[in-house]
Order: C-alpha cells, then structure tokens, then sequence
C-alpha cells in the first residue's frame, strides 16, 4: 500500500511500461510502419495512423501545447499498455510498446488531469514476439493464483464484516488480519486497478484533500483505538466487502507478462521493506507480520512459476533466491508458534535489534529478487 | 593520480588543474587562501582536489593520503557463514572500488542496460569528479569469530576497554568489517558506500554509518590545519603523508611484528573510531580563557600556551594540569604517535533542539596497544575537555596491506587459502 494515490497509478503504469520496454532491447527492428506519431496539444491528440501492425510499436510524442501532459497507450477497458507523464511544452518523448492485434485508445491528457482526449487505433495482423510456451504458462497460472487469492478472500472478509455488523469487537479484531491475506500476496496486481486500492488499503496519511477514508485500515482504527463498532464502521465494512466483490470480478483481466511477475514480486519486498518492516501498515492492530508474511509467499509463488525459465538463464541467481527466500521464511517462523497458523507475534512486541534482522533479510531478499525480471527476458 | 586502464571515464580525472585547483582546494581547505602557496604545482591538497587517488600499493589509499573534505565510514556485519561466498563479495568490492575510486561507474553503468532490471550503478556521482576518492577495508575483532579466522586474528588487534565516561550506544559501536570513504565531494562518498552496501546485501548488512565533513586533521605538511566544532585548531603536529620515517615507525605494520599468524597484517594498519558527541551550547557559553586554558592553545593563532606561533614547540609545563594538549603529546606519553584523520560530523539536533554534532575521530596506528589506548586512558582518567565531549560510538578494525595490483583483492592475506 502506498501513501498517495497518485503513485499507486504511476507504479501500476511502471509495471506495465517495464513490462513491454523489454522488447525495445532485444528485437530492436525499427519498422517504420510501427512509429506512430502523437502531436499532443491543449486541446487535441493527433495521430499519424489509426492502424498499425501488431507487435513493437512506438508512439512518437510531441507536446505541441501549452501544458504539461501525459500521453497512455490504452486497452479499451482502460488498463494501461504504455504510458509516459509529465511531458512538458515542447518536449519529445517516445514510448515503446509490444501489443497483439486489436482496438487499443491513444489518450493525451493535458494538464494530466481527467479522461483525456482520446484517439481509437488499431494494432492489425502482424506477428506478436515470438513467445516461450514456459513463460505463457507461468503467466497463466499465476494468473489463476490471483483470481484463487481474490475468491478465497471474500468469505474472510465476510466473516470479518458480519463481526463488525454484530458488533462483535473481539470477533472482528480476530477476522481482521487474515481477510487482507490474499490482497497482501497479490499486492502488485491488485493495486493495479487504481481505483479499488485506495478505497480499501488506503492508510489514514495517504488520503488526499477531500478524499473519504474506507477501507480495512479505519476499520482497524475503530477496533483497536477506538476500541468501539458504530452504525459509521458497519456502513464501512459493508462498502468494504462491495469494494472487493469488485476487484474479485476484475483481477482476472490485469495485464500480465513474465517481467511484471517478476518486478511484482520484488515490490512485494519493498511493501515490506517500506510499510511493514517498519510497523506502519498496521500501526493499530500491529499485525504487520502476517502482511509480512502474506507479501514473501506472494513474492515466492511469482518466483516459483518463473523459476523453470530463470533458472537456466542465471543459475546462481536461482541458487542466490532459494537460499533468500528460505532464510527469510526460517526468520519469519521465528514469530510464531505454529508453523501452519498465521497467528504471529504483535509487531509492537518486536525490538529494535530484531527488527534490524528483518531489514536485513528482507535486503538480502530484494536485491537479487530485482534482477529477476533480466533472467526472464535474457 | 593516474586513470588505470579498461571502459570511458565517466567522470574525468583532473591533471593539470593549476591555479583554479589551487583556489579550490584551498576553500575547501578552510577558505584559507592565503595559506596556500600560490602556483605551487606541488601541493597535494590543491593541485588534484577532483582528480583520481591510485587505489594500488603497498599500503592502502586513505590512511597516509592526503586527507580530503568529506567522509563516510560505514561499520558492517557479516551475515553469510560460507567462506567462499565472503571471499566472493570481497573481490566484487574490490573491483567496484578499483572502478570507483578511477572515477567510472559500477559493473555496467548506471543506464542504458536491460529495461526491466536496476542498473549495476546507482548513478548519483555521474558527472562529478572522482573527488580523490579513497576506500579503505577493515576487518573488527569479531570477524576473526567466523569462517575459522580465530588463529589469524592479530595480537595487536585487542577489543577496546571501556574507559571512564564512555557512554557508547549499541548501535553506533563495532562492526566486523568497516569501509572508510573519503572524498572532496560528499556526495561520491556516499555513492560509495551505497554501491559497496548493495553489492554486499545478503552478505554484510550495515551496522552503522557516520557521514564527515570538514576534516579536523591535516596529513599534509605546510598547509593550513584545519578547526574542531569547538572552534580550536585541532592536529598541528599529526604525522604528515610524506613522513615515510614516522609512519613506518608509528602507523605501517613492519614485517617483525606480531607472530606467524600476523604475518598478513604486515603493510597494514590499525584504525580505531569513535563518535564523540561535543556539548555545543554549553561550550559556546564558556568563557575564552577557560576554552583555551582546556586546549592549551589559543584560539585564534593556535599557538601553545606561551609560544607565539602554531608550530612553535609546545612548552607542556606552562600549560595546566589538565590540559588536552599538555595530556596528549607525544611527549607526555613516552613518544606514542599516533596519525589522525578525523572529522566533524552534525546528524542535525537530538529532539532536545541540541546540535547532535562532534568529532568522528579516527587514529591509525601500528598497534593500538600502545597507540590509541593507553592515551585514551589518560585522557578519560584528566582531560579537562571531559565535560564538554562524551564517546558515544567506538569500533576497532585491522586494517589490512594495499591491494597489489589488477588482480589482488582486500582481504587476500587472510582470506585466500593459498596465502
């Protein structure tokens, strides 16, 4: 979970963009007919050709306008293929892409604010890069692992709303940290969807001006410092469970490539790294641990699907993460009693040399986990 | 002084710097232009502030070098048990910082590789110079616990006592390795340290970390010596780089010291710090008699009590009792000399509002036995200063040998199995 919305759309945009740069480094073709280019001014979005053929393509920015923009490659549901912001007057930018055939919108956002105007193109025929069957599984059923996380979580959650609902404060200060479980191992993915994760992750710093706080941690608020379940918390929870029926019906159309498995598992490490290592995620109920805990095993399902492919580009890297990622899990049993329960030791409970440790691991965790992604794609 | 060999320069040594160099170094020196000799191609300070410092020699870079401006010292401890893998990192480290201190980049650069991976360098010190950048390896008593090193650990390499007034904090003290990056530009020693951390992770974690600024010892002779926090000259008689007679008599390790097993320390040093917090405020409100009644000094000109000069021989007797001058002169101690690089240090203020500032002290020595220690006793039992300064972080490292060449790395006489 991020402090700013803001960001979480930019790392959403990251991931995606990191995803289909790799083509640029590797094809490297320039086809002519795959450079599109894009005038963007205050008022208009001009486009050099309404089809291309599918595969890498390339939008040529200008900003002809006034304002600084932001120019997105779109799917016509609005995820991002591609996007570049702050794109200042006069500025030139390029933005690769590698997209199959099909309708896609060319967005130029002036000011970088609101739906921008927006061009229909068509990506037609043409051949895709040549793909590794390996890699296509790996997607697939890491694909089907955050639809299972989405689905199992809803019945959690539900325990967890019904407590609220009966006032049952007890209750719903048990259900609390296991119905985030399976948000916490698909974080990356989940957060893609800009609009569901501020709704129901956000913290009490991360809102913005106006914005209403949801979601799981002002529920952990009124459990824990409030200490008391009002007619306002049993509204929030109810919104809670609607807010994540939504994301459930949406997860399984996120956009996946192998090298956004692999750079998601390592934000994953720096969720912990940032939020929970240092007790901020939970900073009520000081169940840190089990997103801790939830972050590394949706780390390690990312890593073991690759791992066939990773493994035979860099076997020292695969060495080096089996080794991390074990280290990481012995530590982590070290805070609780029983190794098949994910009921951890209080974070508040967890000093300061103990906490070093953590860091220490979750470094030595993330740092080859961000080479990961170059494996993939060697 | 020289670029080796191997990729472009990203940031260019500096040869030939002249006049400009001169007025450089000397600002950053203390702003003391008239101090420096004006068109004297021979001043260190001057003549290659920007320029590459040969990490290759008989003695590593950093101790007897010409002290820069700034300063990062980071602590680490070790936290793999396989010795293949340690002896791995050390030669990773000692290629980035044979890299490093030329100036270029980590591994493959900081852009232009794959897309979707971090890059090798950090890529904050692209552009800069290579600020005479040195790093410097140390290996702390606890090390010598890990990877059967008990035998090797050298007689000379003693764990400090604890002496009156220390007041040390857990996590500002020990470490089993330690990099000293020195530099003109603060910003390359923290590249430095920052890259080492990162190719180190899973290996060495940091333990602690402590950022200098305004050096408060010279290693150069003739140039203007430097000012502590307490506004007092601090290091006119420290042992200059050039005094080959006094640093193999003081601070280089010879050949008969120690035992068999100390054999790999010979060409090497031992390096002794301490954070010692000053109380500013309470400083700033003693009256100028007793701040140099304390030193011995004036403060001003620097001259000992009674002379009128700086470099006028100290007359020890017309100093009080207490004195820190009068107590740590060589010739109050039997001759004990020891090389100082220390520096100034402010972590911003405590919460208190209190300037969290002091000394980050370090002294180089052939053996701390009769080097650091016995000095520092003396010292914690008299010093007048006591009041005003309170060690709160300590660590002792054996510092070993110069890497040799291209294809030597730090820590091969104690580590490599054929040595």
């Amino acid at each position: 979970m991020r402090a700013v919305r803001f960001s979480v759309i930019t790392a959403a945009a990251a991931v995606a963009l990191t995803a289909v740069t790799a083509c640029t480094q590797k094809s490297g073709t320039q086809d002519a007919g795959r450079v599109v280019d894009v005038t963007a001014k205050d008022d208009s979005c001009e486009v050099s050709k309404k089809a291309f053929p599918a595969g890498h393509v390339e939008l040529a920015i200008e900003n002809k306008g006034s304002k600084v923009t932001e120019v997105y490659l779109l799917f016509p549901d609005d995820r991002i293929v591609a996007e570049r912001e702050n794109i200042g007057p006069g500025i030139k930018q390029k933005v690769t892409a590698e997209v199959k055939a099909g309708e896609y919108v060319i967005a130029c956002k002036p000011g970088m604010k609101g739906k921008g105007i927006r061009q229909e193109v068509k990506a037609t025929g043409g051949t895709v890069a040549k793909r590794d069957p390996k890699l296509d599984a790996a997607v697939a059923d890491y694909r089907r692992y955050v639809q299972e996380q989405a689905d199992e979580t809803l019945p959690r959650v539900e325990a967890f709303v019904k407590a609220i609902k009966a006032g049952d404060v007890p209750a719903a200060k048990k259900a609390y940290a296991i119905s985030r479980l399976g948000w916490e191992r698909t974080e990356p993915v989940a957060e893609s969807f800009g609009d569901i994760d501020p709704k129901v992750d956000v913290r009490e710093d991360g809102l913005e001006d106006g914005q209403k706080w949801t979601g799981w941690h002002r529920l952990e608020k009124s459990l824990w410092k409030d200490g008391r379940i009002g007619a306002g918390e049993q509204a929030l929870a109810d919104q809670l469970l609607t807010d994540l029926q939504d994301w459930q019906k949406r997860v399984g159309t996120a956009e996946i490539t192998p090298t956004s498995m692999a750079n998601g598992a390592k934000e994953l490490l720096d969720e912990v790294a940032q939020g929970k290592v240092t007790g901020e995620e939970d900073r009520y109920a000081h169940t840190d641990l089990v997103d801790f805990k939830g972050n590394v095993e949706g780390a390690q399902k990312a890593y073991e699907l690759l791992k066939p492919v990773a493994a035979k580009n860099d076997p020292a890297l695969a060495k080096e993460l089996d080794k991390q990622f074990a280290a990481l899990e012995t530590l982590l049993d070290k805070y609780r009693t029983d190794r098949t329960s994910y009921e951890f030791v209080s974070y508040d409970k967890v000093g300061k040399d103990e906490r070093k440790e953590l860091s220490d691991a979750v470094n030595a965790l993330a740092e080859p986990l961000s080479k990961l992604a170059a494996a993939v794609v060697k | 002084m020289t670029e080796t060999q191997g990729g472009t320069p990203s940031r260019r040594a500096v040869i030939g710097w002249g006049g400009a160099g001169i007025a450089l170094g000397a600002v950053a020196a203390g702003g003391a232009v008239a101090m420096t000799k004006a068109g004297s191609d021979l001043d260190p300070v001057g003549a290659e502030a920007g320029g590459a410092v040969e990490f290759h020699g008989a003695h590593q870079a950093g101790i007897a070098t010409p002290v820069q401006d700034r300063l990062h010292f980071a602590a680490f401890d070790v936290k793999t048990d396989d010795r293949a893998e340690f002896v791995r990192m050390l030669k990773d480290w000692t290629a980035a910082a044979r890299r490093m201190t030329a100036g270029k980049e980590v591994g493959e650069g900081a852009y232009g590789g794959l897309a979707e991976a971090p890059p090798d360098d950090t890529g904050e010190a692209l552009g800069l110079k290579p600020s005479r950048l040195t790093l410097t390896i140390g290996f702390g008593p606890s090390l010598f616990e890990k990877f059967g090193l008990r035998d090797k650990r050298p007689a000379a390499l003693v764990d400090l006592p604890k002496f009156p007034g220390d007041n040390l904090d857990r996590s500002r003290t020990g470490g089993d390795l330690c990099i000293q990056a020195c530099a003109d530009d603060p910003q390359v020693a923290v590249h430095a340290i920052r890259n080492l951390a990162r190719i180190g992770f899973g290996k060495v974690a940091v333990r602690w970390s402590q950022l200098g600024f305004g050096k408060t010892s010279s290693t150069t002779p003739d140039a203007h010596t430097p000012r502590n926090l307490f506004g007092f000259k601090d290091g006119t008689r420290n042992i200059a780089g050039t005094e080959t007679g006094r640093l193999d008599k003081f601070v280089w390790v010879g050949d008969k010291d120690g035992g068999a097993n100390d054999a790999w320390m010979h060409g090497g040093s031992y390096v002794v710090a301490r954070r010692i917090r000053m109380n500013i405020e309470t400083w700033d409100r003693a009256p100028l008699q007793e701040q140099e009644d304390i030193f011995g000094r004036d403060k001003g000109e620097g001259a000992p009590v009674g002379r009128a000069k700086e470099h006028d021989e100290p007359f020890l007797k017309a100093m009080k009792p207490d004195a820190h001058v009068r107590l740590s002169h060589p010739d109050a101690n039997g001759g004990i000399t020891i090389l100082r690089r220390g520096y100034s240090f402010t972590d911003g203020t405590d919460g208190l509002g209190r300037l969290d500032a002091g000394l980050f002290f370090l002294a180089y020595q052939r053996d701390p036995r009769n080097g650091f220690i016995p000095l520092q006793r003396k010292l914690a039992a008299s010093d007048a200063l006591n009041q005003y300064i309170q060690h709160v972080g300590s660590a002792i490292f054996a510092v070993p040998p110069g890497v040799r060449d291209a294809r030597d790395w730090w820590g091969r006489t104690l580590l490599s199995e054929e040595a």
